[in-house]
């Protein structure tokens, strides 16, 4: 058993099976990967797991409790933050007031009606905000608009957003797509270091194999919805079956 | 101070030296002179400026942080007024118990309206706001006759059951509103010269709430529940999966607004104590739209300064008619005199909306941030200006 269960799950869109018998378990404190071609069912597995969709059949547990039909952020409230594919940030506020927001959400729940303290009032918030920053090394970006930012930085800003959370689970749909070779080594260089210092189990989709070497523990090659292996990156890099799935749709 | 921050400190003490000192500001013509129906400073209608200005810094709570567009915010201003005048009617002429009454009506009203409001966004939430505002309307003018006074509108009679105070003054008449014995109807007049200005007691009453009023809004605007308001406009889907959840915060904005409009509406009857159904149509609750929009949505002071805008051309320009047009030109010779005020006729008097939506249209396609915008852009310019100079001034002594 692991902190994140997924049994028999299947999700169909019209005539397409997105997702049929996936079976997945996450271990608690580890890395899992999951990658596969475009159109594979990645992202529709992941939306699965955090409220956006339902699945039509199968159960998702996290620590010990079934998300399915819970709403989004009751979802967050369990512990589980997530990256999507295309960075979701507060595009008309500044990188400080988007990290403060989700320090909120974590401090006081889904919905408070806080006094009317000012926000910068917050000290507390405001240094861990201001920490978190400094470790995906955008402090000196804390006063910008952050629509105004390159497409790396805002991934980083969601990441950072979702880290300041302290999430037991963080969920990531392609975190480096889009992203500078420097930026994608900084990433990693990032998720190591959270790996090492927190409690924290990641699920990452990924297409970068780079990425995906650095830091999984475990990959679930995933194609046409169905799980097609799991196994250590060792054991992965070679798999005929991977080779299969990847040269026969990609190319 | 006051737990602001430096500059909305700055702000709201300007703006509380420009409230107390608008019978004065308004005023700078003599009277008599040919100017002197461009002031306007009568209590009359700086009481009106206050008073929108307050209902449009509430519905700039809902719109300008949230981004829902309600189309029926004239309803809680109805409801509010209503609610004051049988509090004159039912309990004592000090306007105190009104005003909290018309609060917290409107507020239940919003909330109620709010609540099935909010199960929609973007334009089909409008709808449902200008469908209950207009419902309200209609139903003030028919099954609910015996709260509203139906077309007559809810006014003070000579026999209302008035329980702390009477009926009727010694004289026979309709006591009048007031708070703790100051009447608001009571003024002053200063004469300097060859100007008059007037002191009233019901525009200090606004003035004061409307600064209240507006300092609440500050420390919204800077809170983190003002914050999440804004998140809300920004992204819900982020939002959804921070874990928060976006309804509550919506329904509390939306009801706030309706307490502040209901405020708005209860200082209305409070200066003159009668309440119609014509206050809850829907021109009213565009018009809030309007100030809010030609001020600044999302702005502080915006909400305020459009208020004042549209008031003022409201009551200024409207009254310009032909003989004030022909006064104007009349030293040009008869043919280019009539022609100039042929030009010059519809956009003033009873065409006064017409310049009204000319200003709109230019504001928003070349001021998106309102007149407010418009100021910082002047102050920018200027400050670039004074850099100039100033650098040019430093490098001289150098060369
Ligand atoms: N909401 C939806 N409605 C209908 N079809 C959908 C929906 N979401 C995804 N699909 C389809 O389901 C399939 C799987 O999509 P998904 O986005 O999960 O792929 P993916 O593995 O994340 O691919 P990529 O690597 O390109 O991100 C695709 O064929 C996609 O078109
Ligand atoms: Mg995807």
């Amino acid at each position: 058993m692991g902190i994140l269960d997924v049994k028999d799950v299947g999700k169909r869109f019209g005539g397409l099976q997105a997702l049929s018998d996936v079976n997945l378990s996450v271990k608690e404190n580890t890395c899992h990967a999951i990658i596969g071609p475009n159109g594979a069912g990645k992202s529709t597995l992941l939306n699965c797991l955090v409220g956006k969709l339902i699945p039509d059949t199968g159960s998702v547990m996290f620590d010990g409790n079934s998300v399915l039909g819970r709403s989004p952020h009751e979802i967050n409230q369990m512990g589980i933050s997530r990256v999507f594919q295309t960075p979701e940030i507060f595009a008309d506020l500044t990188v400080m007031e988007n990290m403060m927001i989700p320090l909120f959400a974590k401090r006081d729940g889904a919905y408070r009606l806080h006094g009317i303290e000012s926000v910068s009032s917050e000290r507390e918030l405001v240094s861990m905000a201001e920490q978190m920053l400094e470790d995906v090394n955008m402090l000196d970006k804390r006063h910008m608009h952050s629509a105004s930012m390159s497409r790396g930085d805002k991934r980083r800003l969601e990441m950072a957003m979702c880290l300041v959370q302290n999430p037991k689970l963080l969920l990531l749909d392609e975190p480096t797509a889009g992203m500078a070779r420097a930026d994608t080594n900084n990433t990693i260089d990032l998720l190591k270091e959270i790996k090492e210092k927190r409690d924290i189990t990641i699920a990452i989709i990924e297409h970068d194999m780079h990425v995906v070497f650095s830091l999984a523990d475990r990959i679930t090659v995933l194609a046409q919805g169905t799980p097609l292996v799991e196994d250590a990156p060792e054991n992965i890099k070679g798999h005929p079956k991977v080779q299969e799935a990847y040269l026969g749709e990609a190319h | 101070m006051f737990g602001l921050e430096k500059k909305d400190t700055t702000l709201l003490i300007l703006v509380a030296i420009l409230t107390m000192a608008a019978p004065f500001i308004l005023n700078p013509f003599p009277e008599g002179s040919g100017l002197a129906q461009f002031n306007a400073g009568y209590p009359d209608l700086m009481q009106r400026f206050v008073i929108f200005g307050i209902f449009a810094i509430g519905f700039n709570i809902l719109f300008g942080l949230t981004g829902y567009l309600s189309f029926g915010h004239a309803a809680f201003l109805g409801v509010g007024s209503y609610s004051a005048v049988w509090m004159f009617k039912l309990l004592s002429m000090n306007i105190i118990p009104a005003i909290i009454l018309s609060v917290i009506i409107s507020g239940l009203f919003a909330l109620v309206i709010g609540y099935v409001s909010l199960r929609r966004t973007g334009i089909y939430f409008s709808i449902l706001t200008l469908a209950f505002a207009q419902m309200s309307f209609a139903l003030a003018y028919s099954v609910l006759t015996p709260i509203t006074n139906g077309e007559t509108g809810l006014q003070l009679t000579l026999d209302d059951p008035r329980i702390l105070g009477a009926s009727a003054t010694a004289d026979g008449s309709i006591p009048v509103t007031n708070l703790f014995g100051l009447e608001m109807r009571s003024a002053f007049d200063l004469a300097v010269g060859p100007w008059t200005f007037t002191f009233s007691a019901g525009y200090y009453v606004c003035a004061v709430i409307m600064l209240l009023a507006f300092y609440l809004s500050i420390r919204i605007f800077r809170s983190p529940f003002g914050l999440m308001l804004r998140a809300i406009k920004s992204n819900q889907t982020r939002m959804n999966y921070t874990g928060l959840n976006p309804k509550p915060y919506t329904l509390a904005a939306f009801v706030i607004s309706g307490m502040y409009a209901g405020l708005a509406g209860g200082l209305m009857a409070s200066m003159d104590p009668l309440a119609g159904a014509e206050r809850m149509q829907w021109t009213a609750s565009g018009e809030v739209v309007l100030m809010t929009i030609l001020g600044g949505a999302g702005t502080l002071i915006g909400p305020v300064l459009g208020a004042g805008a549209i008031k003022y051309m409201e009551n200024i320009f409207s009254k310009i008619n032909d003989n004030v047009l022909h006064g104007w030109f009349s030293f040009m010779p008869d043919g280019i005199e009539n022609f100039m005020v042929a030009i010059v006729h519809p956009f003033v008097g009873k065409g006064w909306h017409l310049t009204l939506g000319i200003i709109f249209m230019l504001v928003v396609t070349f001021l998106p941030g309102g007149l407010v915008e418009g100021g910082q852009r002047v102050g920018k310019a200027l400050r670039r200006n004074k850099d100039e100079d100033s650098k040019n001034a430093s490098t001289e002594p150098a060369e």
